[in-house]
């Protein structure tokens, strides 16, 4: 199976190592991801913030490229898969947004590209059961919360993936490898996103928050599907006690024993070794 | 006068705000709301009741990250978060002062960053941010510095100019 892959700017730099596992997980599952050519910058928040048409062209831009590869287009970070979302309904449900982004991208919308994100291909491609006949090192007794953030599923009627109030997918593919996924209220509550910088207040007393419930959980770690909320996560808690937060490509990554997986560890800036050590002398 | 305001934020954000009947569900569900003047749904009154100068001048339009919480819950199906886009476009277009004004710098920086690479470039985004913004400076050195030797922040873009078909998108825009 090929599918058409778009890391985003964010894969390439702080969620580097969500880029490594994806790539790594996919290859061990015989999938390959080509990169899509020339790609550029989805706008992410700041685009729909200040400028409507530029915020739709920017991902039109990616989406004219992955339409001439012809393949499914895979996209591990929410906002990217967002913004590509959004500029694909839009064209395919407004025929003046379509003709515009066309004239000023210069190419003929098809429609024809599924833009989908890594865990819907993971579970609906891949499925279930051939995760865990990949299984070669159980991650039992190790205790996650799984946190979706926003843009992964909201809003619905564009991301169309999962329940936007109830999502369940990760935590489906993440039992399959031992984890011990507790259960807690907040798995698509908001970090702060872009507010990280200008105002880091807001974004420690989110992301506080979201630490504070995931120990009350009974969680050793977080375990996410976006670049922005791990980063978040990880730098801004100011708690005593600071909890990893995974990709969770990661820790599947780390159930099939592929040897690389060592090699993401030291990217974060929460070391999550001491929890992988711990659930090793727990089992 | 004061119905302008609903007419010409429903034509920039495609949406109806005299479909609101506040039963308060945005307010109930805003992450930021704690940080916030007025709050959504308070928000919605204030532009139904044409109150043009307080809503463009506010922080919480600049506040807003947009995380469609609101605009997912909504009984009447209005995205308050694309409200939200408008409001900030307007106010720039009116040239109102940002409410949140290192957040508008923020939102500025990244454009300019993909206008010129056609990617972003945390490296000279977040060296421009701190030096522009009134952020203290040593804010988040410790942090950008555990980024940096952990590899993830480059200090090259990946490409020195963006595409040209990026390139003219950007054509004509003061952002």
């Amino acid at each position: 199976m090929t599918y058409s892959y778009y890391p985003g700017c964010s894969l390439h730099s702080t969620g580097l190592e969500y880029g490594l596992s994806t790539r790594a997980v996919f290859k061990h599952l015989g999938l390959e991801l080509n990169e899509v050519n020339e790609w550029a910058c989805c706008g992410a928040s700041s685009a729909h913030a200040l400028d409507h048409t530029l915020s739709l062209a920017l991902p039109a831009y990616t989406l004219s490229k992955a339409q001439a590869a012809g393949h499914d287009l895979v996209i591990p970070c929410a906002a990217c898969y967002n913004r590509l979302r959004n500029a694909d309904h839009a064209m395919k449900h407004d025929q003046s947004i379509r003709s515009q982004l066309e004239t000023m991208l210069d190419f003929e919308y098809s429609g024809s590209v599924a833009v989908r994100p890594v865990l819907a291909v993971l579970a609906e491609d891949v499925g279930l059961e051939r995760i865990r006949a990949k299984v070669r090192n159980p991650l039992e007794g190790l205790n996650v919360v799984t946190y979706y953030g926003c843009l992964l599923l909201r809003p619905p009627h564009i991301t169309h993936f999962d329940d936007a109030e109830h999502p369940h997918v990760m935590g489906d593919l993440l039992r399959e490898t031992g984890v011990n996924v507790r259960s807690w209220s907040h798995a698509t509550d908001c970090c702060g996103g872009s507010l990280s910088l200008s105002r880091s207040d807001v974004v420690q007393q989110l992301v506080g928050r979201l630490a504070e419930r995931a120990c009350e959980a009974g969680a050793d770690a977080i375990v996410t599907a976006c670049p922005l909320c791990q980063v978040n996560l990880e730098m801004r808690q100011t708690g005593r006690v600071k909890i990893p937060a995974f990709y969770f490509t990661e820790l599947l990554g780390q159930a099939f024993g592929l040897p690389e997986a060592n090699s993401w560890w030291g990217r974060h800036l929460i070391d999550p070794r001491p929890v992988l050590g711990s659930m090793a002398a727990a089992a | 006068m004061e119905t302008n305001l609903v007419i010409e934020v429903d034509r920039v954000s495609s949406q109806q705000v005299e479909q609101c009947y506040h039963c308060h569900k945005c307010t109930a569900g805003c992450p930021i709301v704690g940080a916030m003047t007025y709050g959504p749904d308070l928000l919605l009154r204030m532009v139904s009741l044409g109150q043009t100068e307080t809503v463009l001048r506010s922080r919480d339009i600049w506040l807003c990250v947009g995380c469609f919480t609101c605009a997912t819950r909504c009984p009447n199906d209005i995205d308050i978060a694309a409200i939200m886009d408008g409001l900030r476009r307007m106010a720039l277009e009116r040239g109102f002062p940002a409410g949140e004004r290192d957040a508008l710098l923020f939102h500025r920086l990244f454009l300019g960053v993909i206008q010129r690479f056609g990617r972003s470039h945390e490296a000279f985004m977040l060296g421009l941010f701190k030096f522009l913004s009134r952020v203290p400076l040593m804010n988040d050195v410790p942090a950008g510095i555990g980024l940096f030797v952990r590899g993830k922040i480059p200090l090259l873009p990946e490409h020195f100019r963006a595409p040209a078909p990026v390139r003219r998108l950007f054509q004509g825009k003061r952002l």
